[in-house]
């Protein structure tokens, strides 16, 4: 029964982390840079009073929060050799890679996430900020980037930051496509030691504690937001 | 770029030698929807047990679910389906271990993934329970143990009602989600959709078709959840008290 033996981890935990968390780490940040930025493009649309931006938005946000990940995360990777092909006028699919592919999926379908964080954010500023933008005779959009935005930043910061936690989490789905993120690397070691068990209980309780850390930090920080407002 | 287009293929006889890829995806439909409705019939009852022992007066009780709670979230759901597949068959006792790694397939999949995706989404829907509860005022219950209710007719005939009623969208987009998870399982074997369209563009190539066909199966499911759920919430409703005309009375959107 408990059969444990961990003797063959701990010479691997450089491999672990140096390659694999790396790669989940890289793919995290650049998927929340890019996803954000995307997303605060999304969000903007969605809530604009035309139909021909709003409707556009709210087709891709509900889009892409009707699929799942990994259908997401097969379909740019079988889907971008073609796109790239497109693009570069190849007539034979372009190789560009499980990792590319990674960070194109990841920052698409995070932006339909963290769009709609970022518009609940902004509908969390009362109507009357608007007003009384409008009454001193603002532009809409400088009503948008002065007044509404820099408040409702606050009150997105901590969902945000649990969103990217989740997107951290979220990245060891691309084990799917082989890529060695911290899961892939230690499902190579596991397998080529004969000791999966004892790597993928070392996987779960390093995502364990930091999750868990970084949720309390952002907790933390979610209640210092709220009591200086 | 030239792909060829070919939704005959469709008709081609799948991997598995006896059924078309059409009848395969028929299939994985009904896999990903077996997996997403037991295991959200199971979270729903952990979730709501696992909630009462939170709120509850026992210690131990509030312990327990805390530590429940934060295993489920804090780590990935793939690790924690190969906790299910892997790890767990070898932690328990030889004998339990191989009966269960000797199960036939698609059970031997099936099982792991639905007991994964059952506590997985057990803790995500007791926290929804924890939080619809604590939202309502603390006097709802005093007012309702002043006019002499017990506290069991309390909970039955005054919170309940109202919690689940302010629960109700938070509720479907786990149930939402809870679809959305089932592709995970194809991680340890099992023929739910997401692993249909990859053996699909695997074998013919026909990337967009395949991948065409899943996303509709997800939309469709998804949609009729949501439209169903929605449905639901106005028939549930109660005038003047919660939902959609307190929302709209309140500091409403931005034009």
């Amino acid at each position: 029964m408990l059969n444990l033996d961990f003797s063959t981890v701990w010479p691997s935990l450089g491999y672990l982390f140096g390659e694999g968390m790396v790669t989940s780490l890289a793919i995290t940040v650049v998927a929340a840079v890019f996803g954000m930025l995307l997303g605060g493009v999304l969000a903007v649309m969605r809530l604009s009073r035309h139909r021909w931006l709003s409707w556009p938005a709210t087709f891709y946000i509900n889009s892409f929060r009707s699929l799942p990940l990994i259908l997401i995360i097969f379909g740019f990777y079988f889907l971008m050799p073609y796109v790239g092909a497109w693009i570069l006028r190849s007539p034979y699919p372009v190789n560009i890679g499980a990792f590319r592919a990674a960070l194109i999926s990841f920052t698409l379908f995070e932006a339909a996430y963290f769009a709609e964080i970022i518009r609940s954010g902004i509908q969390s500023i009362p109507k009357g900020q608007v007003r009384a933008g409008q009454a001193i005779g603002l532009r809409p959009s400088t009503i948008l980037i002065h007044i509404v935005l820099p408040q409702a930043f606050r009150n997105m910061i901590p969902p945000l930051l649990l969103r990217t936690l989740i997107l951290f989490q979220d990245t060891s789905l691309v084990y799917v496509v082989s890529l060695t993120d911290f899961l892939g690397a230690a499902t190579k070691l596991g397998q080529r030691d004969g000791r999966l068990t004892e790597m993928y209980l070392l996987v779960a309780a390093t995502y364990f504690v930091i999750c868990f850390v970084v949720s309390r930090l952002v907790n933390r920080l979610d209640q210092r937001l709220k009591r200086t407002q | 770029m030239n792909y060829q287009w070919n939704w005959s293929a469709f008709l081609d006889l799948s991997t598995d030698g006896a059924h078309t890829y059409l009848q395969s995806f028929a299939i994985g439909t009904g896999w990903t929807l077996a997996l997403a409705s037991c295991s959200v019939l199971f979270a729903l009852a952990l979730g709501s047990a696992t909630a009462l022992l939170r709120l509850g007066r026992l210690p131990p009780g509030r312990w327990l679910t805390i530590a429940y709670v934060e295993v489920q979230r804090n780590i990935p759901l793939i690790v924690h389906m190969f906790l299910w597949y892997f790890v767990l068959p070898e932690l328990l006792p030889r004998d339990m271990g191989l009966a269960i790694k000797r199960m036939p397939a698609p059970w031997d999949s099936f099982v792991p993934a639905f007991l994964c995706l059952g506590f997985y989404g057990g803790a995500r829907i007791s926290e929804v329970f924890r939080a619809g509860i604590e939202s309502l005022p603390r006097g709802q219950f005093r007012a309702a143990t002043a006019i002499g209710l017990t506290e069991r007719q309390a909970f039955r005939y005054v919170i309940f009602p109202q919690g689940l009623r302010i629960v109700m969208p938070a509720l479907t987009s786990e149930f939402v989600s809870a679809v959305k998870y089932s592709s995970v399982a194809l991680t340890i074997g099992l023929l739910e959709v997401t692993a249909q369209a990859k053996s699909m563009q695997e074998y013919t190539f026909q990337i967009f078709e395949a991948l065409i066909v899943a996303g509709a199966i997800y939309v469709v499911i998804n949609w009729t959840l949501i439209l169903s759920m929605r449905a639901l919430e106005r028939r549930l409703a109660v005038p003047g008290l919660l939902g959609a005309d307190a929302a709209r009375t309140a500091d409403g959107p931005l034009p």
